[in-house]
This record gives C-alpha cells, sequence and structure tokens, in this order.
C-alpha cells in the first residue's frame, strides 16, 4: 500500500471527471466488468467488425463529401474528381465502396449467428429489434449512396426502387413522385438523397446503434450454447463463466480485425470492383435518363429481396403481380422483427435443438443465397420457378416456426457453458 | 452444422468473384500497366489517331507524362497539339459537340472510362474488328458493333480489311472440322486485303498498346494501389501477429 496518498494523487483527475460524469463507472459497466461468456467462437467477431466498418464508413464518408458535389450536373464529374485528383482519393473512395459490401457482409453473418444461437429470444428480443431496425436502415443508406456518383446503375437501380411505390393501389404514383420530388429522377433527388444519406440516415444508425448495445449489456450476451451465465455467479457475483470484456474480447477481436482488414485491402486494392459487384461496370458510365441499360440489378446485398420480388408473377384478388412482390417483399424483412415471438422452443442455441430446427435453417440459408444470386441475373421461366421455391422456403422458415420449434425433441442443456 | 454452415459462406465467394461479363467478343487481351514502351506507344497513338474526336476529359497530360515515365518537353513538343492546352490540362478535344453531332449523328463519346465500362477485350477486338463494308456511310462496318457510326481511322497502319471466305482455325457452330488441317470454313474470316503501313501482327501490337494505354487512363490510381498494397498487407499481417500473440498471452488462464 506505502503511500495512501499517493493513490489518491494518481486517481486525482479521474476523480474530478467521475464527480462530474460517469466516466469510470461507463468503462466498466460497459468493459472491464462487462462479464461476457467466454466460449464464444468465431461468429462472434461479426458485432464487432460490424461497428469497425460502420466507423470506416463514417471516417471516408466525411472525406468523400469535402471532395462531391452533390448535384446532377457535377456529381460524377466529382467521383472521378476524387479518384484522381484528390490526393488518395481513390483509396477513400474504393474503402467506402468496399467498406459498404464489407458492411452487409459481416451484418448478415452477425444476423445469422443471431438464428444460429438464439440470440434474439427472451430476454433479447429487443436487442434484436433494434438490431433489424439498424439492418433496415441500413439498406436505404446504401440504397440512397448508390445513387450519389451518379452513374448509370445509380440512376437506373433508383428508378427500379423508386417505381415499387408506385404499385401501391391510389396512391402510389403520387408518393413515387413525392420521393423524388419530381416527375423523374433528378438533381432534385440527387440532393435530397445525399442530405439523407450523409446526414439524417448516419444520425439514425448512430442513435441505433447505442440502443442495440444498451439493450445487449442490459441483459448480457448470450453464448454458442445459449444458456444464462448469470445464473452460476461466485461470491464476488461474478458469473463463473463469464469473463471482463476487457482486456479478454478486446484482445480477441483484435485478432478479428487484423484479419478482417487483411481481407478488405486486398480487395481495396487489388479488386475494387468486386468483379463488378461491388461497383457495377454500368455506373463507370454518366447517368442517361433516355437510355435504359441492358440489365439492371441491384447490387449484391439486396439481391435476394430483389428476387422475392421478381417471384411474384401472378395476380390475387385482384391486386397485380408488381404490388403483390411489393409486398412480398416487404414482408420478408419485416417477419424478421417478429422471429423472437415465432420461435417457441424452450432452448435457445441450435445445438441443443431439434433436427426439424436444423433443417429449416439450413433450408433457409440456402435459399437465401440462391434468392441473392438469382437477383442478380435475368429471370427466365426456370429461374422464376426456383425463386418462387426459394421463397417459399424462406416463410416457410418463420411461419411454420411456432410449429416444428414447438414439436420438436430438443436435447438437455449443459449447467455450465461447453468449449 | 457448423461445417454445412461454412460451406454456405464459400458458396457466396464464385458470386461475387464471377466476372460481369458483357457480350462475347473474339480477342482478350491482359493490360500490363507496368509496361511503359507499350502505354507511351499506346498514348502516341491515341493523341494521333483518336484526339481528334474523342476526349479523355478526367487525364491529364501531366499525370500521364510522371506515370508513364516521359519527361514533360518531350510531351509538350510531341504530344500536345492544340494550343489552347497546357501540360497541367486534361485531354480535351477541339471538335465542338454541336458541330460533331451534325456530322456523326452523335457526339463521339469520351473515352476516360471506356475500358471500364466495356472491358478492354471489347475496345481491343472492337479496334482489330473493322471491315470494308460499301453500304455503310463510312465505308467501314465493325464485328463488335454492328452498323458503328465510327470509320475505321486505323486504316493508315492496318490497311483495308474485309470479310471473306476461307479456313480458320476458330470453331463454326454445326461444322465438324477438316480430317486433315483441323480447319473450319467459315464466310466470316477477317483478312487484309489490302496492306497498310504496319504488318497484321505489328498491327495487332498497336492495337494492344492503345487499348493498353485506355486501361491505365480507366484507372491511374490502380498504380499506386499496386505499389502501396504489399506495404498495406504486411502491415496488418504484422499487426495480426501481434494481436494474435497478446490474445493467447491474455488467455492464457481462462479455461
Amino acid at each position: 500500500m506505502g503511500n495512501p496518498n499517493k493513490a489518491k494523487a494518481e486517481k486525482g483527475i479521474m476523480r474530478w471527471v467521475d464527480d462530474r460524469f460517469p466516466a469510470t463507472q461507463m468503462w466498466q459497466e460497459h468493459l472491464s466488468k462487462y462479464y461476457a461468456p467466454k466460449n464464444f467462437n468465431f461468429w462472434y467477431f461479426f458485432g464487432s467488425l460490424a461497428l469497425l466498418a460502420l466507423v470506416n464508413q463514417i471516417l471516408t464518408g466525411v472525406w468523400l463529401t469535402m471532395s462531391f458535389n452533390p448535384s446532377a450536373e457535377g456529381a460524377f464529374d466529382s467521383v472521378e474528381y476524387i479518384m484522381r485528383d484528390v490526393e488518395w482519393g481513390w483509396l477513400i473512395r474504393y474503402m467506402h465502396t468496399t467498406g459498404a459490401s464489407a458492411f452487409f457482409l459481416v451484418v448478415y453473418l452477425h444476423m445469422f449467428r443471431g438464428l444460429l444461437y438464439g440470440s434474439y429470444k427472451a430476454p433479447r428480443e429487443l436487442v434484436w429489434v433494434f438490431g433489424m431496425t439498424i439492418y433496415l436502415v441500413l439498406m436505404a443508406e446504401a440504397f440512397m449512396g448508390y445513387l450519389l456518383p451518379w452513374g448509370q446503375m445509380s440512376y437506373w437501380g433508383a428508378q427500379v426502387i423508386i417505381s415499387l411505390f408506385s404499385a401501391i393501389p391510389a396512391i402510389g404514383p403520387d408518393l413515387a413522385q413525392w420521393v423524388r420530388g419530381d416527375f423523374l429522377i433528378s438533381g432534385i433527388t440527387l440532393n435530397r438523397f445525399f442530405a439523407l444519406h450523409v446526414v439524417a440516415l448516419p444520425i439514425v444508425i448512430l442513435a441505433l446503434v447505442v440502443l442495440h448495445i444498451i439493450a445487449l449489456h442490459e441483459v448480457g450476451s448470450n453464448n454458442p450454447d445459449g444458456i444464462d451465465i448469470k445464473q452460476k455467479k461466485d461470491e464476488a457475483g461474478v458469473p463463473l463463466d463469464g469473463i471482463p470484456f476487457h482486456p479478454y474480447y478486446t484482445v480477441k477481436d483484435l485478432v478479428g480485425v487484423a484479419v478482417f482488414l487483411f481481407v478488405f485491402c486486398v480487395v481495396v486494392f487489388y479488386f475494387p470492383e468486386g468483379g463488378g459487384y461491388f461497383i457495377e461496370r454500368p455506373n463507370f458510365d454518366q447517368a442517361n435518363p433516355l437510355q435504359t441499360p441492358d440489365h439492371i440489378a441491384p447490387v449484391w446485398y439486396m439481391t435476394p429481396f430483389y428476387a422475392i420480388l421478381r417471384a411474384i408473377t401472378f395476380s390475387v384478388f385482384g391486386l397485380d403481380a408488381k404490388f403483390l412482390g411489393v409486398i412480398f417483399m416487404g414482408a420478408a424483412i419485416a417477419i424478421l422483427f417478429v422471429l423472437p415471438w415465432l420461435d417457441r422452443s424452450p432452448v435457445r442455441s441450435m445445438r441443443y435443438k431439434g433436427w426439424m430446427s436444423k433443417v429449416m435453417l439450413l433450408l433457409f440459408a440456402i435459399s437465401f443465397v440462391i434468392l441473392g444470386v438469382l437477383g442478380v441475373l435475368p429471370s427466365t421461366t426456370g429461374r422464376t420457378i426456383l425463386a418462387q421455391t426459394c421463397t417459399v422456403i424462406y416463410f416457410a422458415f418463420f411461419v411454420l416456426m411456432p410449429v416444428y420449434t414447438k414439436l420438436e425433441k430438443t436435447k438437455p442443456v449443459p449447467e455450465r457453458v461447453t468449449g | 452444422m457448423k461445417k454445412h454452415l461454412l460451406g454456405l459462406l464459400f458458396a457466396l465467394v464464385p458470386v461475387t468473384a464471377m466476372a460481369a461479363g458483357g457480350a462475347s467478343v473474339p480477342h482478350s487481351m491482359e493490360p500490363d500497366l507496368h509496361d511503359q514502351a507499350s502505354l507511351q506507344n499506346g498514348m502516341k497513338l491515341y493523341v494521333n489517331y483518336c484526339m481528334g474526336c474523342h476526349s479523355l476529359q478526367y487525364q491529364r497530360f501531366a499525370r500521364a507524362a510522371d506515370d508513364l515515365g516521359m519527361p514533360q518537353d518531350l510531351v509538350e513538343e510531341n504530344l500536345i497539339f492544340s494550343p489552347e492546352l497546357a501540360y497541367n490540362d486534361q485531354m480535351h478535344i477541339a471538335m465542338d459537340s454541336g458541330d460533331a453531332e451534325g456530322w456523326f449523328g452523335a457526339p463521339p463519346p469520351d473515352l476516360s472510362l471506356k475500358a471500364r465500362v466495356r472491358g478492354t477485350d471489347w475496345i481491343y477486338s472492337y479496334l482489330l474488328g473493322f471491315y470494308k463494308d460499301p453500304s455503310r456511310p463510312t465505308g467501314v462496318n465493325n464485328t463488335v458493333f454492328d452498323l458503328v457510326a465510327m470509320p475505321n481511322v486505323l486504316e493508315p497502319l492496318q490497311g483495308v480489311q474485309e470479310l471473306v471466305c476461307a479456313e480458320t482455325d476458330h470453331p463454326v457452330e454445326g461444322q465438324e472440322p477438316d480430317a486433315l488441317s483441323g480447319k473450319y470454313q467459315s464466310c466470316d474470316v477477317l483478312q487484309v486485303t489490302e496492306p497498310g503501313e504496319l504488318e497484321p501482327a505489328e498491327f495487332e501490337e498497336a492495337v494492344y498498346d492503345l487499348t493498353n494505354f485506355l486501361a491505365y487512363v480507366g484507372e491511374p490510381s490502380k498504380l499506386q494501389a499496386q505499389a502501396l498494397a504489399p506495404k498495406v498487407l504486411i502491415f496488418i499481417f504484422i499487426f495480426g501477429v501481434i494481436a494474435y500473440l497478446l490474445k493467447r498471452e491474455y488467455w492464457r488462464d481462462i479455461h
């Protein structure tokens, strides 16, 4: 112990701050005394990586904004100006374009982890709902960002998606016009998308991320066994299977960060177009309202839902196919929100669920990937039938969940976490 | 289960790696941005044969000179023809776009990003694909771009090329190859009937250089990216090793 004054002096500044702001308390609650299960596996890297991707998008986005010209006349030129005349502009821009795809990739893997280990189940329903809201806003953010370079695919992709609003009976055409702010996509649309992309939606996403993490830290992290580590605590009240997030998971996540950055940089430096999937070829032609590209495909992370939209080729109850497609596409995303209330299983993790849950999750994942592939391809009769089959499986996973999770026989759940 | 899921992950890879190929083109070429002689020759051909009509509005002379290893005075003397253009300017053209529209039906497009829109295989095949067609206003048509409005500006180099009936090495649909020679009969064979300044092989090389230059112009930063990439990747690798050792040290007492 020695001199008691020394300890007091060292803590002088922190004490001064802590008297006015709960800095130490927050540090402890969220990092140094936030006890996370010790058995996190590979799938648990993607939460922190999503945060990294978000920070990358915000930082590169801010620097892009410094040189970008949000007008129909200047947008395309200013992107090439960034690529050629701005110091390191090409790197900043490719980090942003690749970052968008990387963000969705890690978010999809993060969401899949939730499905795998039942991270959405009570008491984590709000964690899931906040997360889904982030995903929804992220899709809007990506969609609006894609218009900004004002290339052919920017323009016509936006044209296709906004025209979906016009499929809504009665109010549709007026609604689409209200979204565009013009009779067709124009500089006005570009300007409002710019405002939403760089100001409004990032604020919403950041706020939602805070809510997502606060809700998570309130109930505690799930784990691959899906058991509650707070049930077994030592005398000090620390979960026996819990370890402080910092330093254990901060150093572990650093390894994940290094692997992620390595792959990310390989793409940024050597394959920034992602084979035509991160930056589509027609987007190197400036937007031309008079010339429709041969084939309009959304960026890969939207394609599963686009495939569901196109899979609806028939009219029912006087509702036309396009409107039904929009309803199914919306429902495909909306149904994810209610997932916590569809799962009736007594266990969380796929490790202890029955064979039906496992088969359904596998079919669901395969269907989602197939829909994603179909969404970038032009449709043919055969592909439409395949897309319809996958759409049925996609919805069956959710709609039948209350039945198969209730029916199936689950395995006994261990008392303590396994390896 | 885990294996299946990882399998799924890998199933995603070919989707993103699949090339976004356009229409099929007869020739392919691999750009080489480190072949400065080729790029310099490509730029020389471009300013002499193409730049009368096609601007490179995003490409600066000075940047090209730096990247392709050409001294400023040589560039100013030999590659900048317009008195209105300076060394630091972008490669604009003198032709008014209104006039161009009257003469050609549409103004000739800027070619800064054509290699990225069409791909280099397409440009290479297109430039090799002109053939004599008296029914066209310009006297030529193109195997890659039917009813093309552009004349064959490289004709002095290439000579007159025609579509003839001849033997070819390329397989023809619905035809068995000749038992002896292994060749096919086709009436879609391109052949130079009046020689130009260059032999066919030399001409193909010139077209390669021109296409290579357009590949460079499409993405000049590629040179910087390729130079920087190994340093960044080595740094991240070392960082990863240190992070892993740190993690292992911290986790030693977790069982």
